[in-house]
């Protein structure tokens, strides 16, 4: 076989393996459907967590108790305990490859502190650390000579079951979008870095409009256990009328939240999902909410917060040294996904995963602030090391049976409905009613909703036959991803009968025990509930 | 709302936004009336580098440009075009291998103070969208130029307390790279994070002159001088 490790995704998950696994001297290939550089980690500002103790006192027990208690029960303490206590060793990596951290006189790494964490925390660089960390991390690649091949759309993984009958992963295969040829690429082991599924909420999400959770149907497809669905957060502070985000650390800073009386109504610290209730609450009420930053300064601002200052003046017309920011809560981060065990493999064999597409166990209900940066870099570094460990032992025979024709993706269908539109709709009934709050009633009539579009998708198609670089096709691939991940939350958000982190329930707004559990969903089969 | 984009030929679309970034504006064209139209994007808040495209010949972000009625937009300079907006930027990444463009080995937990994080937090802040590379004119004459956004990159990282063999990186620089920059600063006015690459190339350049190479252009027009010190034009 050519490869020993594929990794699906250039993100900051992606090249962390890739760096691993090259590292360790594996043949590795990663396939991103865009550029590296251009993905969701460029977006993160606010920091990744460490207990570093560089700005005030601090514990690697701190970082875990508190990354426990916004789980809301539903984390797996012992990974908790392995993110936390990798997590000096993962940034002081980062800092030692080249990430340009914001300093403090004292020539540490500087840290901030974000929502729920009881000390300052965060290492960030200015309010632009996910592009500093993915940047230095390309570079990294670079140099290491990693072969990253562009703009290739991942269509399935390549399964074959070995004697017991076991599935096991041994190839991938993607479309190139600059000709719409299939192409197949053999691989020992295949690591899916490919993102979350916040844009099922379509322009209702601070994400990228590729977070289209491909990975995550594309594993499901393929027989892949996936887990904790209905579990989205909201993040509190996104520009009102652009849904782009503003950092958690401009409220770490001192940033105030205030309703249309200019009135606090909450304690602006606590966890995203009580804070994104709150504002939501006063919306419901009639009221405007507004972030305020007016008092920090204008030096403070542009010394720590120069990104945010430009987008709210770009996309707000509002400069928040002199003015309240217009803000409403958002999709921004999903805590669910492929399930994977402590190794990062998930319950096929040589397929790994890793990132915000992977369901690692340790945000729970409820992902804490710095957390996602920090996941990436200390499981990445694991998945890249188990999967070139994994590679090494394989001697299984694979046969690669797999359609290579690519006109059937443009034969089949037919373009009555326009696709887009039904992708608008999901999102509008998904903020309405798949949203912060969440309830029975709605929940069900959603789903409804949602397995009518799906009825109708015969009727959608694309209108753009041609081969080269169709952006029509691929987005009605998106589509077709977003319209599967949609009946996985709704089906999981219909089932908890119970409120837990950022699935509220109006109908039952208790925690209850019953459900102090995973909801896994095995390929077609019925939600279970799991330790 | 009218403007004109670059097809195979100009074409015109018409859209009733308002006060619509180029974006929204394409967007709205390729939803709801020719999904033929092609073009990239990714965060739409102007730091993935996806979407960056000339309007009326000046490099701009589709995501932060605000439309105009009769904008002109063309795909970026000095790429192959793929098809419409889309162009191919496989060669322009490649530069940053060809300048070696990364910290040359892992450093060992080496202080840094806020003094030599800021000597290159700007530097830092590139996207990689490709907007410099496009509005330089070296590429006219010289297709292997290392370009402004690899030079950037690679000041970044000799101005980087972590770097241990900066002359290294110097050396690879010498040939397309800093003294073929004809410092006309096309790159410094499209730079959407208001990076001056001319600037760090000067900057290159005194570093160059202090590991003792020279402007061979400046040494070329030695050579044209008489043996007795007069020019001979």
């Amino acid at each position: 076989m050519k490869y020993d490790v594929i990794i699906i995704g250039a993100g900051g998950a992606g090249l962390v393996c890739a760096i691993n696994a090259k590292e360790k001297g594996a043949n590795v290939l990663v396939l991103t459907k865009e550029y590296p550089t251009r993905s969701q980690t460029s977006m993160a500002q606010g920091g990744i967590n460490a207990a570093l103790g560089n700005a005030d006192e601090d514990s690697v027990e701190s970082h875990i108790q508190n990354t426990l208690k916004s789980a809301h029960g539903i984390a797996d303490e012992k990974a908790v305990r392995f993110l936390c206590e990798n997590a000096p060793d993962a940034v002081h990596w980062l800092d030692n490859i080249g990430v340009p951290f914001s300093r403090t006189k004292e020539s540490k790494i500087a840290q901030r502190k974000l929502g729920g964490a009881s000390a300052s925390r965060a290492c960030y660089a200015q309010d632009y650390t996910g592009l500093k960390i993915l940047h230095t991390l390309y570079d990294k690649c670079i140099s290491l000579d990693i072969d990253i091949k562009n703009e290739k759309y991942l269509l399935e993984l390549l399964t074959n079951h070995d004697e017991e009958n076991k599935a096991f992963v041994c190839g991938v295969s993607v479309l190139n979008k600059r000709n719409s040829e299939i192409e197949t690429y053999e691989s020992k082991s295949v690591i899916l870095a490919t993102g979350g599924y916040s844009r099922i909420y379509h322009t209702h999400s601070t994400n990228s409009v590729s977070t289209t959770g491909d990975g995550i149907a594309v594993a499901h497809r393929a027989g892949a256990r996936v887990s904790d669905m209905e579990f989205i957060q909201f993040h509190p502070t996104a520009l009102k009328n652009s849904a782009i985000l503003i950092s958690e650390s401009a409220r770490g800073a001192g940033g105030h939240l205030l309703n249309s009386k200019g009135l606090r109504f909450t304690n602006e610290l606590a966890p995203r999902d009580e804070v994104a209730r709150a504002i939501d609450d006063e919306i419901q009420k009639g009221e405007d909410v507004f972030l305020d930053i007016r008092h920090l300064g204008e030096h403070f601002i542009n010394e720590e917060l120069p990104q945010e200052r430009k987008l709210a003046r770009l996309y707000e017309n509002v400069d928040p040294v002199f003015d309240l920011l217009p803000i409403k809560p958002v999709a921004h981060y999903t805590m669910g996904g492929i399930e994977v065990d402590s190794n990062s493999m998930t319950n096929i064999d040589g397929l790994f995963a890793v990132g915000e597409c992977a369901n690692h166990k340790v945000h729970g209900a409820n992902r804490l602030g710095g957390n996602s940066l920090l996941e990436l870099v200390v499981f990445g570094r694991q998945a890249g090391e188990n999967a070139y460990y994994y590679s090494k032992e394989f001697n299984k025979s694979t046969t690669l049976s797999h359609n290579t024709d690519s006109s059937s993706l443009f034969k089949s269908s037919s373009d009555k409905i326009n696709f887009y539109d039904k992708q608008k709709l999901i999102g509008e009934i998904f903020y309405k009613n798949v949203s912060i709050k969440r309830e029975k009633e709605k929940l069900l009539q959603s789903l409804e909703e949602i397995l009518k579009i799906k009825e109708q998708l015969p009727s959608m198609g694309i209108k753009d036959k041609s081969k080269i670089y169709n952006t029509n096709l691929i987005e009605f691939l998106e589509f077709k991803n977003i319209l599967e991940i949609c009946e996985l939350v709704i089906h999981s958000a219909i089932k908890r009968q119970e409120s837990r982190g950022a699935h509220y329930r109006t109908d039952e707004p208790r925690e209850k025990d019953e459900y102090k559990k995973h909801s896994v969903i095995p390929k077609d089969c019925e939600i279970n509930y799991e330790d | 709302m009218k403007i004109k984009i670059q097809r195979d030929n100009i074409k015109e679309y018409e859209t009733d936004l308002h006060d619509s970034t180029l974006l929204e504006f394409l967007q709205n064209i390729k939803t709801t009336v020719d999904s033929t139209l092609t073009y990239s994007s990714g965060c739409r808040s102007g730091v993935c580098g996806s979407c960056a495209v000339r309007v009326n010949s000046k490099e701009v972000l589709a995501c932060s440009h605000k439309v105009k009625d009769g904008d002109l937009v063309e795909p970026l300079r000095n790429c192959d075009i793929i098809r419409d907006l889309v162009v191919d930027m496989d060669k322009a990444y490649s530069f940053n291998n060809k300048a070696k463009a990364w910290q040359s080995k892992d450093s060992q937990n080496i202080l840094l103070s806020p003094e030599n994080e800021k000597i290159n937090e700007i530097q830092t802040d590139c996207i990689m969208c490709s907007s410099c590379y496009s509005a330089c004119p070296v590429y006219a004459v010289n297709d292997d130029f290392l370009g402004p956004f690899s030079l950037t990159r690679i000041w970044r990282y000799v101005s980087d307390k972590r770097e241990t063999s900066p002359e290294e990186k110097i050396n690879t620089i010498q040939t397309n790279g800093v003294w073929d920059c004809t410092l006309c600063n096309e790159c410094t006015i499209v730079c959407p994070q208001d990076i001056s690459s001319k600037a760090d190339i000067e900057k290159l350049r005194a570093r160059s002159a202090m590991h003792g190479f020279i402007d061979p252009n400046v040494s070329n027009f030695d050579s044209g001088f008489g043996f007795d010190g007069s020019p001979s034009f």
